[in-house]
């Protein structure tokens, strides 16, 4: 097993590179800069401005510069119990945001991530208890109200998209109800909200897939054998059918934490949330190159691991898989 | 099985290992603080770049600025006249070239250092460093004699610009030229205020944006208040400052905030109480809050202008009638009344009624059938032989909704078939300033209450024109304007370029801007101007 991740941590190397290559030049390919704004800069003031950021260096030159900022350097692992920091950490530099010039990229990194990780922590927490009890219900009660009930809460999650159902959460319950902010990150309860919005939707999905797992599995022989052989209904679910039925779910763990952690943009929004996915989403249309390339290096790199985890869950749930 | 789960929960944990170690910290006051405390909480738009007043340029940064520092002159918000601020008088040479501030008696910077004039030359020395790029330099070398020459690096010693500390407590700035309007842009720019030079260069090189001078705790100012906390994209707040020269007459004991870029959520943050008072308020709600909530609407006139520019270099645009036509084709009244509804002014010149006792005396006139007489002139009858003519916005709901109306008012009108042509905001910004564009919707909110804040863009060379159109006579009224003698004589010039602007339309003035917010009724000591100020050392809460 160590030699499987080993492999797929190096086989992970070239794909860092052309995703940070391609993120680089496309970029700068783009129409508009950091500085372009309604008001007009004087051609000096702009002249200033690039030679400030090193703009009016050759672009193959700004690359390799930012390619050796970007080596990791060091290796202090003891360092990210102070906070985030990849500099101190592993040498790893981002550079200083464009958009916010007196804070780095990996400042706002370490500011941010763990805000969107805990979001996406609880958020997926709430979709996998909601949507595997549905789907477990929904399954063993084949057929039944029960089944209907719980699916057509999973159709319902799946149709209504975040951007109505949190501003409906909001309405109900922040505004007539006064249980909770309407939006902010301050205190433990700002997180309900939020967490259950984002959750919902990937409950739905987990639903189904539970839902379908489980059936095929259900209808196996050996559940047939473990029933002849007089062993309890819960027995046969959750001892016997439950670890075949979960292969579905955790193949869509994978993207769908990726998802979690890149999508949580309109949720971040909604909420006025301090994450990483607004950040990820405005450097974009803010031209600030280095957050642009500090995001899409950092969730590049989390999607790649979060694949590796999954694959690795599942051989361990699968026992016909092997690492190869 | 739970055993052979536990590696992977473990993995799993170690992913998300840092959402256990990252417990957000509970507020500092939590929402509704005790009502003996004076705590206004204002939704800000976006996060600021930064604090440091000479390196950014937005809004957003000024709401804030202007709490931390002020300014040698201050606008008051009634009249928007410039009142004395960290200066309590001041001279102005007969000549209009020397401006001489007299600084108030023990002024005191928040960490309790004196406030002298070298502050503010070491601060503008700052600004005009070209190695450290102040994307407002322009404001300071534009005016003050010396200064162009030494941003651009001509002028090595910078004894020789314009500023000088006569003592300790009088500052005087020589000017290039005589600027009538000098008082009113240092009162409403953040590019004049003095920074403490003397804490910034404790945190690095002066020449160098990324020091951490501006975080909470380290941030030194002279303003009404002090900055207390920054939690990025969350919270500012800022407390009292007790070595503010009025300090006594400062009535918030803190004032907090909130980064609101998404306009819904703001407006769900105000009905829960989280906010006095709301950075804007979405179109939608305009018509409810009339219904429901008529006493926390407000809709305040505004010192802007919507408008299209038109590409002169692009035929038909390059014929003034077709330009004159097209303007006079749209029903401006309607569009106020039926698309936009926030109480917005249908605007038929380009300068604001609303500015300084100016009020542009040529307007667009003669309505459609003028419009089709021109047109027919140009040889385009009834829109026959046109060419294609398209309309250029940015990405927003109510830019959509605009362009769209004025396609159907020109369609309707003057059998012109424009098509539309939407970019996201810098894709848009780069086709204006590359001239790739016919006609483009554009908006101006003026610096500071005077018509020169206004017309100084179409001025032949100006970064902000993009519609490739000048004219002599035009850039020859608005240097006359600069040297007259009176008030009266150089708003009467005004007037002239505000009429060849309406004669020749390079752009086409829309409406004149309103600013809609919702502002609680506790929150008093706040008045309606259109520069939107509100000095927050007169705010307080009931």
């Amino acid at each position: 097993m160590i030699r499987f991740i080993l492999r797929r941590i190096l086989e992970a190397v070239p794909v860092m590179l052309i995703i940070i290559t391609g993120t680089f030049f496309m970029q700068r390919f783009v129409p508009g800069g950091p500085f372009t704004a309604e008001r007009a800069v004087t051609p000096e003031v702009q002249r200033n401005l690039d030679a400030y950021y090193h703009l009016s260096d050759p672009l193959w030159k700004q690359y390799v510069d930012y390619l050796r900022d970007l080596t990791p350097k060091a290796f202090h692992p003891s360092a990210l119990e102070q906070g985030l920091d990849l500099k101190a950490a592993f040498g790893i530099d981002f550079r200083p945001s464009f958009k916010y010039p007196n804070r780095t990229v990996n400042e706002i990194i370490a500011e941010k991530l763990p805000v969107s990780l805990e979001l996406g922590f609880f958020s997926l927490s709430v979709a996998l208890v909601l949507g595997l009890t549905l789907g477990v219900f929904a399954a063993v009660k084949r057929n039944t109200w029960i089944d209907y009930l719980c699916s057509g809460i999973a159709m319902t999650g799946i149709c209504v998209p975040t951007f109505v159902l949190g501003p409906l959460l909001v309405l109900s319950f922040a505004i007539h109800l006064h249980w909770f902010s309407a939006s902010g990150w301050y205190v433990p309860a700002d997180a309900v909200l939020p967490c259950l919005t984002l959750g919902s939707v990937y409950a739905a999905y987990i639903a189904r897939l539970t839902r379908g797992g489980l059936l095929e599995v259900l209808g196996q022989d050996y559940i047939r054998t473990a029933r002849a052989k007089g062993a309890s209904e819960a027995r046969i679910v959750f001892r016997h059918a439950l670890r075949g039925g979960l292969l579905p779910v955790v193949s869509f763990l994978g993207p769908a934490t990726a998802g979690i952690l890149t999508g949580s943009f309109v949720i971040e929004t909604i909420f006025q949330i301090p994450g990483l996915g607004r950040e990820f989403v405005n450097s974009a249309t803010n031209r600030d190159y280095t957050m642009v390339l500090g995001t899409v290096i950092l969730y590049a790199a989390l999607i790649i691991v979060m694949n590796l985890v999954v694959d690795v869950i599942q051989v361990w749930l699968n026992p016909k898989l092997k690492f190869e | 099985m739970i055993r052979r789960f536990a590696p992977a929960a473990a993995l799993f944990a170690l992913v998300f290992f840092p959402s256990g170690c990252a417990r957000r910290n509970a507020p500092s006051a939590p929402a509704g603080a005790a009502p003996s405390r004076q705590v206004l909480r204002a939704g800000n738009g976006t996060e600021p770049q930064d604090l440091d007043p000479q390196a950014v340029t937005g809004v957003p940064e000024g709401r804030i600025l202007t709490s931390l520092f002020e300014g040698l002159v201050d606008e008051d918000p009634r009249d928007l006249q410039p009142g004395p601020g960290l200066a309590e008088s001041w001279d102005i040479s007969p000549d209009g070239l020397v401006y001489t501030f007299h600084l108030r008696d023990r002024l005191r910077w928040s960490n309790g250092d004196p406030i002298t004039a070298d502050d503010f030359i070491s601060s503008y020395r700052r600004m005009l460093t070209p190695a450290f790029a102040a994307p407002d330099a322009y404001k300071l070398y534009n005016y003050v004699v010396g200064a162009d020459e030494y941003y651009h690096g001509g002028l090595a010693d910078f004894s020789r610009v314009g500023f000088r500390a006569v003592d300790s407590r009088t500052l005087q700035v020589t000017l290039k030229s005589p600027t009538p309007f000098l008082l009113k842009l240092i009162a409403s720019s953040y590019s004049w205020y003095a920074v403490p030079v003397k804490v910034i260069a404790r945190y690095g090189s002066l020449d160098r944006k990324n020091t951490a001078w501006t975080r909470a705790g380290n941030l030194v100012g002279n303003g009404p208040f002090v900055l207390k906390e920054w939690r990025q994209n969350q919270i500012i707040a800022v407390e009292r400052n007790p070595f503010y020269w009025d300090a006594a007459n400062v009535k918030l004991d803190r004032i907090e905030f909130y980064a609101t870029e998404d306009l819904a959520a703001e407006e769900h943050m105000f009905r829960a109480g989280q906010l006095d008072v709301t950075y804007m308020l979405p179109l939608a709600k305009i018509d409810v809050y009339r219904r429901e909530h008529p006493d926390e609407l407000h809709i305040d006139p505004w010192l802007g202008l919507y408008y299209y520019r038109c590409n002169v270099d692009r035929p038909p645009l390059n014929d003034k009638r077709v330009r004159r036509a097209l303007a006079l084709a749209i029903d401006r009244e309607s569009l106020v009344k039926d698309v936009l509804r926030g109480g917005e002014t249908p605007a038929y010149a380009v300068s604001n009624p609303s500015n300084a006792g100016y009020t542009p005396r040529a307007q667009l006139s003669g309505g459609v059938a003028e419009a089709k007489r021109l047109l027919a002139e140009a040889g385009y009858p009834g829109g026959r032989g046109l060419p294609p003519v398209e309309i250029l916005y940015n990405t927003l709901e109510s830019h959509r909704q605009i362009a769209e109306t004025i396609q159907q008012m020109w369609l309707k009108n003057l059998g012109v078939a424009a098509t539309l042509r939407n970019e996201e905001w810098k894709v848009y910004l780069d086709a204006e300033r590359t001239g790739n564009y016919q006609i483009a919707r554009a908006g101006w909110i003026a610096d500071f209450a005077d018509p020169h804040a206004f017309l100084e863009n179409w001025v032949a060379g100006n970064g902000n024109n993009e519609t490739h159109w000048s004219s002599p006579e035009y850039d020859r009224l608005f240097h006359a304007a600069l040297t007259a003698r009176t008030e009266a004589d150089r708003y009467e010039d005004y007037q002239k370029m505000d009429a060849i602007l309406v004669d020749e339309c390079p752009v086409i003035p829309i409406y004149y801007y309103t600013r809609v917010y919702a502002r609680s009724q506790r929150v008093k000591g706040w008045w309606a101007n259109p520069r939107d100020e509100h000095p927050w050392k007169y705010v307080y809460l009931e």
